[in-house]
């Protein structure tokens, strides 16, 4: 296992509270060092600088080469730049790499104000963090709301005014124009599109990441946006696989992207993978989609299908706790009434039920009235079921009655 | 809001100051007088001509060095005893209790004549500084929320200089507490006025400073942890109720229970973690005190016999260690900002194995001796040598428990090393109630923390929060469900998890341990065959 990042896997979710001193280095490494020589997986902390696929063997940047049978590409992504004046001074820079933490690291002592570009997970992430460090963040976000081409948009206000009330300066419908130096080839401001000046002393770009192929995009491997794959990971050259975010799919798996750049989706491709590796020949066959994030203090888990506005033939109910920090989005296909996916906000829910009613293509009545026992927050927390029943239906029409809490299981085999 | 803060903090360490300056000071001063009415006859005859010549009326500037003046004497003269074969004459009582005795009614002077001015200069400010510093949270730390923000960056909570001094003030309190109590005696003067609420005739000792410094300090944290996990009112009900049980139980009742004639006796307190239930001593007293000390000597079997279980079984181990019991209770609140420094690496583990059994087979061993003796001493009180058994003594060994395992491991490590190995260093490494009540825990019992499918994101929260080093994420990130002996169910993995992943809950034993093979929910593709 090749990487020029770290000596050891560490988990990338979490380089936020290294940062934040929740946890050091060594706490976000998922496994303890002695792990990889155990199981036999040689760690190499080396970058691959060329593959010869003819030979099947790469060479590194030390100098060394090495052989292979089967080369498995997962080499991530990168943050997104979109040509900026500035982009490439001091203190300009993204978060994804252990690298680009320390850069971060070494700033920070020299930063007041922070100019962040980019709505969305890691834009918010970098945000808390350099609150943490009492510095002053200015938010641009090119939505209406923050990430409200992702989320429909009663949770993209919700979100937003949460962030708000963390005191950051946020700005909606404002994009970056240019990076202004301040005489010592660091950052010194900012100047948006609509020509507002902003001085900053460090300039986050979170506009999204795109896959990190430059090691074989102008090679014989096929590529577009990311490396060229079918439902087995193969590329277009044999016994060259890739998985992770810097793949793209030929052809999708039914209602997924062809590129996907998330931890989970990464971990089942890997799962998968190893399987044909070892013989076992599979396709990628994801369950229904979920994810999850953390808002400052909200967390968001999403199970089966919310987009960001309704397609046709769908049906929703929005619902949102009197405080304004808890809420949840149901969707369903209007006619045949399957539950088709649930957006939730500081509201935990099973991700085995949701799972099992996603692949059994429940009706929504069925969620809604085992919504108690659906229920993921820990004990002694207020319920809202009742409340969010009664409004479910007032709002469709229908007349559900809430089910008591049973054993969660017990409703797999109904 | 931050000056406040800063007050608060200023307050509370002149109150630690005096505290501690006490140890230091003071005025001594034997009269004859008070040596004839404190001495008992047997002492007096054996000590009063060398303590007359040599320590009455003359002053000591300071506890210890009255302290160790008197114990010198009443060890040179024991000594001369054992040498002279007098084994009659031989004195019993510790000497630390002898020089505490002393200590306390020749101190003169100033600080026995402003004992409630001391109360106010210790405690007081500590009480009120220590409320400010937290209360002041509520604004400064921002919206209710997990706010961890710069614990590995601080040197209070990082084993920095600050954590290393509270160790050292830490493991001295506990040091002079059990070996030199009469360094302490300052201290239990500034407590008389509380001791007096109770009885007005009464004085504190070192075991009601303690007891009434723990509960305050609870209590003082407690409010610190409910503002901390204001938003989760998992942690809001159970550090209250913990607190509670600190305050009626162990400490409320220890106190009015004798009011009444009746044996001071913190019900809460099962056996092995109560190693000295089956002592001749308190098996006697028990008995002897009417229905209400027979009620007790039954409560505290059928407690640890059966109560304990069944509600292990229902409950996991949380109910006693996170809920109800004082060291797990002080390890929650006061110990609450040292829980990350609790080694997560699987040789913590296997060393915690060794240890904690250990110490519970050794806890049944000690039981099984003084059970001898007491059983002999009810059954056959004309028996020789009622304490060998194999040719050991039973007095032996319950010594060398009580020193090792009650007053070294429970108390010097287990509270004093919070700053440096975590707050439940004991609970982890050496409570033998612990240990018993994990095995029901693991092997029968309804309680699990369940892992929420394929959520988990690998961060680690769970595991550096983790006060009993449990490596929660090892389980999480492959989707099973944590059920382990040593978990307290203190919740915090849960409260701590970015991502909505575990949540504690008692339910059906089958299935218990959740998915089992390597592949997370979420893949769809194939499973793992058993
Ligand atoms: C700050 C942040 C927070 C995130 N939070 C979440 C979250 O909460 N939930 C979620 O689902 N997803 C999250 N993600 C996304 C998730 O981390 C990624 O989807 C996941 O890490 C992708 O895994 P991967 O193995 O494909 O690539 P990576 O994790 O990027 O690993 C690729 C590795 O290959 C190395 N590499 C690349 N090229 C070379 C070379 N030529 N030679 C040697 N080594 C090389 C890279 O340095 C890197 O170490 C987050 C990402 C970031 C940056
Ligand atoms: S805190 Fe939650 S997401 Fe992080 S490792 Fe633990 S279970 Fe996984």
């Amino acid at each position: 296992m090749i990487s020029g990042e770290s000596t050891h896997f560490f988990s990338r979710t979490a380089l936020m509270y290294v940062y934040m001193g929740h946890m050091r280095w060594n706490d976000i490494k998922p496994y303890e060092d002695w792990f990889w020589a155990k199981n036999r997986i040689q760690l190499v902390e080396d970058w691959v600088i060329s593959i010869d696929y003819t030979n099947k063997s790469i060479t590194t940047r030390s100098g060394k080469t090495l052989q292979y049978d089967k080369l498995v590409l997962a080499l991530g992504s990168k943050p997104n730049k979109f040509g900026w004046p500035g982009q490439d001074l001091k203190a300009v820079q993204g978060l994804y790499s252990r690298q680009d933490l320390e850069m971060l690291e070494a700033v920070s002592p020299l930063v007041r104000e922070a100019v962040i570009v980019g709505g969305g997970l890691i834009g918010i992430e970098l945000a808390e963090m350099l609150l943490s460090r009492g510095i002053k963040v200015t938010f641009l976000v090119r939505e209406k709301q923050f990430w409200s081409n992702v989320l429909p948009i009663q949770e993209a206000q919700l979100i937003s005014k949460h962030i708000l009330k963390h005191h950051v300066d946020l700005r909606f419908e404002n994009e970056l124009a240019e990076i202004v130096d301040d005489g010592t080839g660091s950052a010194g401001a900012i100047i948006t599109k609509s020509g507002e000046r902003i001085p900053c002393q460090f300039v986050g770009l979170t506009a999204g990441v795109s896959p990190n192929i430059d090691l074989v995009r102008n090679s014989e491997l096929e590529t577009k946006n990311g490396i060229l794959i079918n439902t087995f990971f193969e590329t277009s050259i044999p016994n060259v696989y890739s998985i992770g975010d810097c793949a793209q799919f030929r052809e999708p798996v039914a209602g997924r992207r062809a590129l996907e750049q998330v931890w989970y989706t990464g971990r089942i491709m890997g799962e998968t993978l190893a399987q044909t590796l070892c013989g076992n020949r599979q396709a990628y066959n994801p369950g229904p989609w979920f994810n999850s994030a953390k808002f400052f203090d909200i967390e968001y888990q999403t199970y089966g299908n919310v987009g960001a506005s309704l397609a046709a033939g769908e049906a929703e109910f929005y619902w949102e706790h009197a405080a304004g920090e808890k809420c949840i989005h149901l969707v369903w296909d209007k006619d045949s009434g399957i539950f088709k996916g649930i957006n939730t906000f500081g509201i935990r829910m099973r991700h085995e039920l949701f799972d099992a009613w996603l692949r059994k293509k429940a009706l929504v009545e069925e969620v809604v009235k085992h919504l108690r026992s659906a229920n993921f927050d820990p004990e002694f927390y207020a319920h809202f079921e009742p409340e969010i029943i009664a409004a479910f239906n007032r709002a469709s029409g229908k007349n559900v009655q809430l089910k008591p809490k049973t054993w969660w299981k017990n409703l797999l085999n109904t | 809001m931050k000056q406040l803060k800063y007050i608060g903090l200023t307050l509370f360490l002149g109150g630690l100051i005096v505290f501690t300056l006490l140890v230091f000071s003071g005025n001594f001063r034997l009269t004859e007088e008070l040596m004839r009415s404190n001495l008992s006859e047997m002492e007096l005859t054996n000590l009063g001509e060398r303590m007359s010549a040599e320590i009455v009326d003359k002053n000591y500037t300071s506890p210890v060095s009255f302290g160790n003046a008197v114990i010198q004497i009443y060890n040179e003269t024991n000594q001369q005893f054992r040498n002279a074969q007098q084994w009659d004459r031989v004195m019993y009582t510790p000497p630390k209790e002898f020089a505490l005795k002393l200590a306390r009614v020749a101190s003169t002077g100033w600080i026995p004549a402003h004992k409630a001015l001391l109360f106010f200069l210790t405690f007081g400010l500590g009480i009120i500084g220590a409320l400010l510093f937290v209360l002041t949270e509520l604004k400064l730390g921002g919206p209710a929320g997990i706010k961890n923000n710069g614990i590995y960056q601080r040197a209070a909570t990082n084993r920095g200089w600050v954590g290393i001094s509270t160790f050292i003030f830490l493991v001295s309190f506990y040091v002079l507490l059990y070996y030199f109590p009469y360094a302490l005696v300052n201290c239990t003067l500034a407590v008389d006025p509380v001791k007096h609420l109770f009885n007005p005739a009464d004085t504190a000792s070192q075991w009601f400073l303690y007891g009434f410094l723990y509960c305050v300090v609870m209590t003082v944290m407690g409010v610190r942890m409910i503002i901390k996990y204001r938003h989760n009112n998992y942690q809001v009900v159970r550090t209250v109720v913990v607190v509670f049980f600190q305050l009626i139980f162990a400490f409320l009742l220890i106190e009015i229970l004798p009011l009444f004639d009746l044996p001071a006796r913190d019900l809460k307190n099962a056996w092995p973690l109560d190693y000295t239930f089956l002592f001749e001593w308190n098996v006697q007293q028990l008995l002897d005190s009417g229905h209400f000390g027979k009620f007790l000597f039954a409560w505290g079997i059928v407690l640890s016999l059966v109560i304990v279980p069944v509600m292990v079984y229902f409950y996991g181990k949380r109910w006693y260690c996170s809920w109800v019991c004082g060291c797990g209770g002080l390890a929650e609140t006061l110990g609450d900002p040292y829980r990350q420094l609790s080694s997560k690496k699987l040789s913590a583990w296997k060393l915690e194995r060794w240890l904690i059994h250990g110490v519970l087979v050794f806890a049944i061993i000690m039981t099984f001796f003084t059970g001898y003796l007491t059983y002999n001493v009810i059954n056959n009180p004309d028996m020789e040598s009622k304490e060998y058994l194999v040719g050991i003594s039973a007095y032996d060994v319950r010594e060398l428990y009580g020193f090792l395992i009650g007053s070294v491991f429970a108390g010097i490590i287990g509270t004093g090393f919070y700053p440096i190995f975590g707050n439940r260093t004991w609970c982890r490494f050496g409570c033998p109630l612990a240990a018993y009540m994990g095995l029901v825990q693991r092997f029968k019992s309804r309680f699990r923390i369940t892992t929420n499918g394929g959520q988990c994101i690998s961060c680690g929260n769970c595991s550096t929060y983790c006060e009993q080093g449990i490596d929660v994420r090892a389980y999480a990130q492959k989707g099973q469900n944590i059920v382990r002996s040593s978990c307290v169910g203190c919740g915090v993995c849960a409260a701590v998890c970015p991502r909505g992943v575990l949540k504690l809950e008692n339910g059906p034993e089958q299935n218990r341990f959740g998915n089992e093979g390597p592949i997370v929910l979420g893949n769809n593709g194939f499973e793992i065959q058993n």
